[in-house]
């Protein structure tokens, strides 16, 4: 069991950064099962953050908390400057045209094509400004990933890489502010999670995002993260940058660097 | 027990009534409405027309050594006539459609929830309930009369040869006995019927899907429950029907 206090910190002070989301003492527990215990968090405008737990540790519950796919327990999730919780489902659907979502599975609609599924989003939030101008949308999305030519393939018909990035390249068209990345390299070849984490940088420098990013594995957590906070328990155990948690000595920390 | 199948009434209900909620607000999906309208009714006509040959032709010969008994064979197409439009038609339509479309909705949906296709709809922002649900329940609400009436003319023109497989009579005298013995309360609410069952199978079946779990087995349970819930519901709609014609005189 964990004392209950506040988090390593193994950060070095750097200047302030506008927060854009913030995850404020929230709790989520299924039945017995307390997944999220006064959990807090706090990401900035521009980085990358890594939340790095093990399996079953309530990762993907929070990030599900986040877009308000889970209601939580207690606490207070803001995500910029509007709080999830107390939106109606209108004013959540608007905010949620900012924020991007990635899913383990990829979740792409199988029943449609790549250019399709890129559509989908699109035509249901429709801006004057930008109509007519779908196709060159879901083109310059799809280069953005490098897969133009699978444009009118289904699903079904692409790897596990390919669809990775074509659902990556589903939550960019309309361009958010904020990505949240579930496990984006579970289940993929060594070569392959590389380049989706390459490609995560690429996507943070090219449309200025913030990323929240839900992973265990070490290399995805090195190539993408800013910050990287712990999460054991239900509580953000340490924080700082992989450099700087790399070189705790905290033996739970050090299970996952070692 | 009870409990369960009063929980799941409500969920039912408010299920519904999300529907009515949703159903008439912008943005409206045509394209999506109109692509389900083909799935659940120009897909299902080979099946629904078949049936509908079948129940003919059997309750014609059935019927025709009773009414031979009593002399009555002038009255077959008046008593098939009447069978079939205001309650074998209407039932065994909406049964067929029950297991072909109620079936393939909570498969389809179901599949949907377990991959997280949905949840994908929902944090785009992009209203799947709209999408999925509003779309399919209205196809099915729409669809089913039109299969009805259609399932209906083909089962009496099966009942005609039925009629011929044994005896003699004219299309134009077998017409005419039918249309002379039909009223408006005969049609009327047999129609108006169809409306219900066809709303009641693609709203149970649009939940069993959208709230399934538990990976593959929690589709095959939406499916298979969402056939199961939707014919005995059809069965207590039609027992409702009864009692309120009755109530109206029309019976």
């Amino acid at each position: 069991m964990l004392p209950d206090s506040a988090p390593l910190s193994a950060a070095t002070a750097t200047s302030p950064a506008e927060e854009v989301l913030t995850v404020e003492h929230v709790s989520k527990s299924f039945g017995d099962n307390h997944v999220l215990q006064d959990f807090s968090l706090t990401l900035h405008r521009g980085e990358n953050l890594v939340v790095l737990g093990k399996s079953g540790s309530g990762k993907s519950v929070l990030i599900k908390c986040i877009i308000g796919l889970l209601p939580v327990d207690a606490g207070r999730i803001t995500v910029l400057g509007q709080e999830v919780g107390a939106l109606g489902h209108d004013e959540l659907d608007q905010l949620r045209t900012k924020v991007g979502f990635l899913f383990q599975s990829n979740a792409l609609y199988d029943s449609m094509t790549v250019r399709e599924n890129l559509l989908f989003p699109l035509r249901r939030h429709w801006m004057a400004d930008r109509r007519g101008q779908e196709e060159s949308m879901v083109m310059q999305a799809l280069d953005d990933v490098g897969l133009v030519e699978t444009i009118d393939k289904m699903p079904a018909e692409l790897s596990g890489g390919q669809r990775k990035r074509i659902a990556l390249a589903r939550t960019l068209i309309i361009p958010p502010e904020i990505i949240l990345y579930d496990e984006p390299t579970t289940g993929l070849d060594p070569i392959t999670a590389r380049e989706i984490s390459q490609l995560i940088r690429e996507v943070q420098q090219k449309y200025t995002t913030s990323s929240i990013i839900i992973s265990h594995d070490m290399n995805c957590v090195r190539l993408t993260a800013d910050r990287v906070a712990l999460l054991v328990e239900g509580r953000c155990y340490a924080e700082g940058t992989f450099q700087e948690l790399q070189q705790l000595d905290d033996p739970i920390v050090r299970e996952f660097f070692v | 027990m009870n409990s369960t199948i009063l929980a799941e009434t409500g969920a039912i209900t408010n299920f519904a009534w999300r529907f009515f909620r949703h159903g008439f607000r912008p943005r409206y999906e045509v394209q999506e409405l109109l692509y389900q309208c083909y799935v659940v009714g120009y897909q299902s006509l080979p099946l629904v027309g078949i049936t509908g040959f079948i129940m003919g032709i059997v309750l014609t010969l059935q019927s025709r050594p009773t009414m031979a008994q009593f002399g009555a064979e002038s009255w077959i197409p008046t008593m098939v006539g009447l069978t079939i439009v205001r309650e074998m038609g209407p039932i065994i339509t909406a049964l067929i459609f029950a297991g072909k479309i109620g079936s393939s909705i909570g498969a389809e949906l179901g599949s949907m929830r377990v991959t997280e296709q949905i949840d994908a709809m929902e944090v785009a922002g992009t209203n799947p309930f709209k999408y999925l649900v509003v779309t399919r329940v209205l196809a099915t609400t729409l669809m089913l009369p039109i299969l009805t009436l259609l399932a209906d003319a083909i089962a009496l023109y099966a009942a005609y040869i039925g009629i011929n497989l044994k005896g003699v009579t004219t299309l134009a005298l077998f017409t005419n006995n039918i249309i002379s013995t039909l009223t408006f309360g005969d049609v009327v609410p047999a129609v108006i019927k169809t409306f219900f069952f066809g709303f009641a199978v693609g709203i149970i079946g649009c939940y069993k899907g959208y709230n399934a779990n538990k990976g593959t087995e929690g589709v095959g349970r939406a499916a298979n429950s969402a056939v199961v819930v939707s014919s005995l519901v059809i069965f207590l709609l039609d027992l409702l029907a009864v009692q309120i014609t009755s109530a109206l005189g029309l019976n």
